[in-house]
């Protein structure tokens, strides 16, 4: 029984932004788990609290009504070590090379630099930067960037790859390229990865699962579990199955 | 690559050559009494005479120039560091430096001189007290200017106040500590002769007033062309200090 116990368990989540006299319902009735190892795809227009769950999941905000849970008996999770963040921009820090760029997670954490940097050099080449780990990031194009910070997320080996938007700022064809990478890292990491993305199709491609989130009033729509392939390939874009999900998720936003 | 960089010094180094020979063909040709404008030779001549001192005069200023701008940059970056961590001590103190800032600097002068009397103290405190403002703003301000979601990522690791100073704001606002401090320069070079002018018994400022009396303009300019050389080599330290701590394009231009 505990084996089926999930790594994530949001229910009934709720966030409240109040400003003065005026309240916000950010998050209403978000219930979905998380299995360990899965890739969730949050998908929702802007305003929806997509940014607001990863915050509440990342420990940043605290939840205003229903639980959220994370960790299992077979999968312990340390809220300061289990995160790992990606974000719209790269944020990597101009003032240090690649290399130590990645390794800033694990500065802050404390650990052992030697086997850090090890770690770092694999995780570079893992994501295709081995080349350039002595180079500044300003050397360095949009989808390089990004992927230097996807390193730096892993660099901790945390549980939990926390990722906002984190292509939204990249090129149609980079953007394409880093869906394919990035379902590749996490089929080699491992991670169980909660992804944020106002793509559909993306949100599609990428996930073992898709929660819809609407505005106006926000809430959940829908978790919709995504029964294609585990290889990932561009022709499954061109599947039937793959536009039979991206109708339904357009559908539940109002969209058709 | 490197000869276009040459070509880019050389045109620099010659435009300077040209403004002397200007300078000079206008004097000689133009047949300009001395004592309003003299000739760039008469001027270098003025370095012979021993009754100027050049070397302890400038030896003065220059340690007014910089002791003072050395003590506004520590000054400056303590007070923005301070601010960093604490918001009441910025939201007290800020204003009242905002308010002591309007104070025209100048005419402070010769209160420094009853206070702390002649020499090179004053001097130095008119150099600092003037230099000392927009260090402590631009510095101020890089180390505000975290990104949000940077400080999501160190909060999100549990990363201590400390960790987010050193390994984040502080370098992050190194680039502005240096546009401050370059703006800095050249203030205090400012300050520290207008100190001199107001009273003094040494410096360069001191020597221009008193070579004025007899109309020696060649000193004076002299003396000009010295302040203005201790304020280019305490730029050029500022700017080879940036160049060796802050990557190319972290600079704020």
């Amino acid at each position: 029984m505990t084996m089926n116990e999930p790594f994530i368990h949001l229910t009934k989540v709720r966030k409240v932004y109040r400003k003065k006299d005026a309240e916000f319902v950010a998050l209403s009735d978000v219930t979905f788990d998380v299995a360990a190892g899965e890739f969730v795809s949050l998908v929702g227009p802007s305003g929806c609290g997509k940014t607001t769950l990863l915050k509440i999941l990342a420990g940043l905000l605290p939840h205003d009504g229903g639980e959220v849970r994370l960790g299992s008996a077979a999968h312990s999770f340390d809220p300061s070590r289990d995160i790992g963040m990606v974000f719209q921009q790269p944020l990597l820090l101009k003032w240090r090379r690649v290399m130590e760029n990645v390794l800033l997670p694990a500065e802050i954490l404390g650990l052992p630099l030697r086997e850090s940097r090890e770690r770092a050099r694999e995780l570079l080449s893992m994501v295709g930067l081995a080349e350039v780990s002595d180079k500044y990031p300003y050397e360095l194009s949009g989808g390089m960037q990004q992927r230097a910070a996807i390193a730096r997320a892993l660099i901790h080996d945390p549980k939990l790859i926390l990722m906002d938007e984190p292509f939204g700022a990249l090129d149609a064809l980079t953007r394409e390229k880093m869906n394919l990478e990035l379902r590749n890292i996490w089929q080699t990491s491992g991670k169980t990865i909660v992804f944020v993305t106002h793509g559909i199709s993306e949100a599609v491609f990428l996930g073992t699962r898709v929660v819809v989130l609407t505005s106006g009033p926000a809430r959940m729509a829908d978790d919709i579990p995504i029964a294609l392939p585990d290889k990932r390939t561009l022709e499954i874009k061109t599947s039937r199955e793959f536009g039979d999900y991206n109708r339904r998720v357009y559908r539940l936003l109002g969209m058709e | 690559m490197a000869a276009e960089k040459l070509r880019h010094y050389a045109l620099g180094v010659l435009v300077h050559v040209v403004v002397i020979a200007i300078w000079w063909a206008f004097v000689e040709l133009g047949h300009i009494e001395p004592y309003i404008m003299p000739s760039p030779l008469a001027t270098l001549k003025t370095l012979g005479g021993e009754n100027y001192r050049w070397i302890a005069n400038a030896t003065v200023t220059a340690g007014e120039i910089f002791g003072g701008y050395l003590l506004a940059v520590i000054v400056g970056v303590t007070l923005a560091t301070a601010f960093s961590w604490s918001r009441p001590v910025e939201s007290a103190v800020m204003p009242l430096l905002v308010t002591l800032n309007m104070i025209p600097k100048v005419a402070l002068g010769p209160l420094f001189i009853v206070w702390f009397s002649y020499g090179i103290f004053p001097n130095a405190v008119i150099a600092f007290s003037i230099s000392f403002f927009p260090i402590l703003l631009t510095t101020a301000r890089g180390l505000r200017e975290v990104e949000p979601d940077l400080l999501d990522l160190v909060r999100s690791l549990r990363g201590s106040r400390w960790q987010l100073f050193t390994k984040i704001q502080l370098p992050g606002a190194l680039p502005y500590l240096f546009s401050g401090m370059k703006v800095g320069a050249i203030l205090a070079v400012a300050g520290a002769i207008v100190g001199e002018f107001l009273g003094s018994s040494r410096g360069l400022g001191y020597l221009m007033l008193q070579v004025q009396v007899t109309l020696d303009t060649a000193a004076m300019f002299m003396a000009v062309v010295l302040i203005t050389l201790i304020g280019v080599f305490l730029y050029g330290l500022v700017l080879l200090l940036e160049r060796l701590i802050v990557v190319r394009d972290a600079r704020v231009q």
